[in-house]
């Protein structure tokens, strides 16, 4: 008999199956071998795929995922939930008149090799006697500890939460990139001689003064705050989207699901959102999005998956209201929508008709509408743009040694995982530089 | 419709394929089979003396996705007792009168044991005799097959025997693991066989196994050259098809040639006719995809000749042959660009690598400002599908410096997007013999050369 925790972790198991043997030495036997190749150019790691690819076609698995890790040493989060195809796989000059070469899934199966026979980067250099602490144990951290760790630097992550790995193990639906992955990639890089203490938080237990008194440099990787507020009544009935998410990974047999769900958003967290409800056990699920589908801010094949998934959409409604019977949500009252001028986003400003309200039924609401700025960018006193951490070229803040990478300082273009990756690869390189010049400076 | 009806040295087929001797020609029940799936003839596994097989006789090349590329084997003629196969040829040939059965043969080098087998197959009923001159594995090592397809005295030798003693068409099987082809060609021309067919397979070692350090296959833990064979050879089959098509001796002699090696489509077939096959034999498609082969091998054929107004084999027969000439006749005033289609490049730059590699640096990446592009020139910070394929230069030809190899042609992985284009060289044309009888220093002397090419224009760089 499945018990209810098998029945929700099966739901949610990992969606694509690893390819076998034979499906992956076919599609990288597909691989044309570009020269300069556009999916190299399209990574933001810059992996030389054309490279690892033929190295899977030749059966040199070693030496693939030694190709991946020198570009990127979160290469197996970023093949679950890199967007390739607005990377790598939409760059693929096959894609033109035939199938792109999948990328994304050669990538993990070179990745899994790796995992499964422990074929992981090995840490050359000799010390340098330099510290560094990185605040923050997501993807930037893990890459930038990793990257300054083969750089012969000591390298210690303080993240304030119980494990490591960020919206990797945290914020993503299992079903794209399972905890397991992402906490056995965290291990990868401890295994570089990186320390990682967790139940640590900056500012709380301990001040940006003691860090710079014990390190050379300090690394802020620590990503974005929960789910901004809506500003509508009753709105404490809500369950924040990132808290439903993590609820599905680390413990999705408690987690509550209505039978009627209503997911406020259309980004692509509001997708797994519903798609986590949907799986464990919602009837119906509706997306409300107050602009139209031309205008989500998921990626195209994220609304596809949705569609698949039975998921419904609401466009051009605008909360306004919980409405609540005893305590508990019964539906959600929203306005009519009529589209304005571009606004600053250059999207139509949405205007809400007054007088439209009309309630949609649901017994559980969740928002995910994107998350609050860095609040320890205030508690430093560090200078930011927007909102997110200023940072200059070498990804150092206002303040003189501390550097800050990831989603925290994505003042411009999507974050994402894998552009986190290459700012802890940059910033490494950069505060690597950084660090010699000073050595050179004093001798 | 093109008639596909062959008369080879007087043996009649309704088309031109034969599946050749080999595993496939192996039983009388195989044959039926095959006859059915409707193949015009068969020459049937060799007969003769007598031997063992072993395990693991057939190795392959495989490249890519591609399986057998190329087969390489090390089994020997007809392991089945004599009286057996003489008596399934004669009900077979009983069965299908219309198809054309052919024995391959193979005996010790004595006069008596060849004009034995001669009459032991012309009393079963067969169209023909193939003298199998050409197996390169254990039967030379007994004095037979390639021991004596090396050697043209030798062929001549027993050739004459067999005809001494034939009187139903015979055809000579040569070995291909010989310098010069022709020659073996010539002494069976001189001992008045009826045809001639070729090739028989390479001699091949298909390779290591880097698990176990053992060659491949493995018999036993040994292994060793066997017969090569399958698509791969065909290049070599052309040639030294081509190399008796253009000999005067043994074009003069009006010998039908039976060509095989590496056959595997129609297109294949139509080549070894227009090079001077007559008759098509097949083995490794065969074995690779089994005998259903022979509907597209002659409806394909069938289509083409419609289209090119061929209507009988005969016509196709040798057609392409006055093409095939030497390098000292070539026109060295030829002179061909390659040329990139930019509607139909997808930008992979393997023509690009290869060119500025390997061959003569005149591909340049362009980008849309028109300027050059270096390699990997892009931005650290650079990326997403739109600035890769956006930003991606486009490969363009330089044509002046351009010599024509035809490299990047060959491959670019997208049908017609590099053509060659014929440009005027703006000299007369000329050939290497022309040039050395009429100035023969130019041929000789680097420094008359170099003033021969400043004068004609002729600029390397």
């Amino acid at each position: 008999m499945g018990s209810a925790l098998d029945d929700a972790a099966s739901a949610l198991r990992e969606q694509l199956a690893p390819l076998t043997q034979h499906a992956a030495a076919v599609e990288a036997d597909r691989c044309l071998y570009c020269f300069d190749a556009p999916c190299t150019h399209a990574c933001p790691t810059h992996i030389d795929i054309p490279r690892f690819i033929k190295k899977i076609a030749s059966q040199n698995l070693r030496g693939s995922a030694e190709t991946i890790f020198a570009s990127n040493l979160l290469g197996a989060t970023c093949a679950r939930v890199c967007p390739v195809q607005e990377l790598c796989e939409g760059a693929c000059v096959l894609g033109s008149d035939h199938k792109p070469i999948a990328i994304g899934r050669l990538q993990r199966y070179a990745m899994d090799y790796a995992r499964e026979h422990g074929s992981y980067p090995k840490v050359k250099a000799a010390p340098t006697g330099k510290k560094i602490a990185v605040i923050g144990a997501g993807p930037a951290g893990l890459s930038c500890a990793g990257e300054l760790a083969k750089l012969g630097h000591a390298v210690t992550i303080f993240e304030k939460r119980a494990k490591p790995g960020g919206l990797s193990t945290y914020g993503i639906i299992a079903l794209r990139e399972p905890v397991e992955i992402a906490l056995e990639e965290a291990r990868m890089i401890e295994g570089m001689g990186v320390k990682i203490e967790g139940g640590v938080e900056i500012g709380k237990d301990l001040s940006l003064a003691e860090l710079q008194k014990e390190f050379d440099s300090i690394v802020l990787s620590v990503g974005l705050g929960r789910t901004p507020g809506l500003d509508i009544e009753d709105e404490e009935a809500i369950v924040d989207g990132l808290e439903f998410i993590e609820g599905s990974k680390t413990d999705a047999a408690s987690l509550k699901v209505g039978r009627n769900v209503i997911v406020i958003g259309a980004g692509n967290t509001a997708v797994d959102c519903a798609t986590i409800a949907k799986r464990l056990g919602a009837e119906r699920v509706t997306m409300v999005y107050r602009r139209t589908d031309r205008e989500m801010t998921c990626y195209e094949h994220e609304y596809d998956f949705a569609r698949k998934e039975g998921i419904e959409f609401r466009f051009l409604s605008q909360p306004s209201r919980v409405v609540l019977e005893g305590g508990r949500p019964t539906g959600l009252e929203c306005r009519r929508v009529e589209l304005g001028a571009p606004d600053a986003s250059g999207r139509p400003t949405p205007v809400a008709v007054q007088g439209s309200e009309f309630v949609l039924a649901a017994d559980q609401i969740v928002k995910a509408v994107g998350q609050e700025k860095p609040s320890l960018a205030m508690l430093l006193g560090l200078e930011t743009t927007k909102g997110f951490i200023a940072v200059d070229g070498s990804f150092m803040t206002s303040v003189s040694g501390v550097y800050a990478i990831g989603d925290c300082i994505r003042a411009r273009g999507a974050a994402s995982t894998v552009m986190a990756v290459q700012d802890g690869k940059l910033a490494a390189a950069a505060i690597h530089a950084q660090l010699v010049l000073q050595a050179t400076e004093k001798s | 419709m093109a008639d596909l009806r062959i008369n080879f040295a007087g043996i009649q087929s309704p088309n031109p394929f034969w599946l050749a001797s080999a595993p496939p020609t192996n039983s009388g029940a195989q044959i039926h089979r095959a006859f059915e799936a409707g193949w015009g003839g068969a020459v049937w596994k060799t007969i003769g003396a007598p031997v063992l097989n072993v395990s693991n006789r057939y190795g392959a090349w495989h490249y890519g996705r591609q399986r057998m590329l190329a087969i390489n084997n090390v089994e020997l003629i007809s392991d089945r007792p004599l009286e057996v196969n003489l008596r399934e040829i004669a009900e077979v040939k009983r069965a299908w009168p219309d198809r054309a059965v052919i024995v391959s043969a193979m005996v010790e080098s004595k006069p008596e044991t060849w004009r034995e087998i001669v009459e032991r197959i012309e009393d079963t009923g067969a169209d023909g005799i193939e003298l199998n001159y050409g197996c390169p594995h254990g039967m030379s090592e007994r004095g037979m097959g390639a021991a004596v397809g090396q050697v043209p005295e030798y062929c001549e030798r027993i050739s004459r025997w067999v005809m001494e003693a034939a009187t139903i068409p015979v055809i000579m099987k040569l070995t291909p693991n010989i310098t010069n082809i022709v020659l073996p060609a010539r002494a069976g021309v001189a001992a008045g066989v009826n045809a001639l067919s070729l090739i028989n397979t390479i001699n091949s070692i298909v390779g290591v196994d880097l698990d176990t350090l053992e060659l491949t296959p493995s018999i036993g833990g040994k292994g060793g050259h066997g017969g090569y064979a399958g698509p791969a050879v065909k290049p070599i089959a052309l040639n030294m098809l081509a190399a008796l098509g253009t000999d005067e001796i043994v074009s003069k002699s009006g010998l039908p040639i039976s060509g095989m090696g590496g056959i595997a489509t129609w297109q294949d077939a139509a080549q070894f006719l227009l090079l001077g096959a007559s008759s098509l034999q097949v083995c490794t498609a065969a074995m690779h995809y089994g005998y259903r082969i022979i509907e597209d091998l002659c409806d394909g054929l069938s289509n083409w000749m419609d289209e090119k107004g061929f209507k009988t084999i005969a016509e196709v027969s040798g057609h392409s042959l006055h093409r095939v000439s030497d390098f000292k006749d070539f026109d060295l005033s030829f002179r061909a660009v390659a040329r990139i289609d930019e509607s139909k490049c997808i930008k992979c730059d393997l023509c690009y690598v290869a060119c500025n590699d390997t061959a003569h640096q005149c591909i340049d990446l362009v980008g849309r400002d028109g300027k050059l592009v270096a390699p990997r020139s892009y931005d650290v910070r650079s990326n997403g599908k739109l600035e890769a394929t956006e930003m991606r230069p486009q490969p363009v030809v330089r044509e002046e410096d351009c010599v024509g190899c035809r490299l990047c042609y060959n491959i670019c992985p997208v049908d017609d997007c590099i053509r060659m284009v014929e440009l005027p060289s703006g000299r007369s044309a000329v050939t290497w013999s022309q040039l050395s009888e009429q100035q023969g220093k130019v041929t000789e002397d680097w420094e008359t050369m170099k003033e021969y090419r400043k004068q004609v224009g002729i600029e390397i760089h």
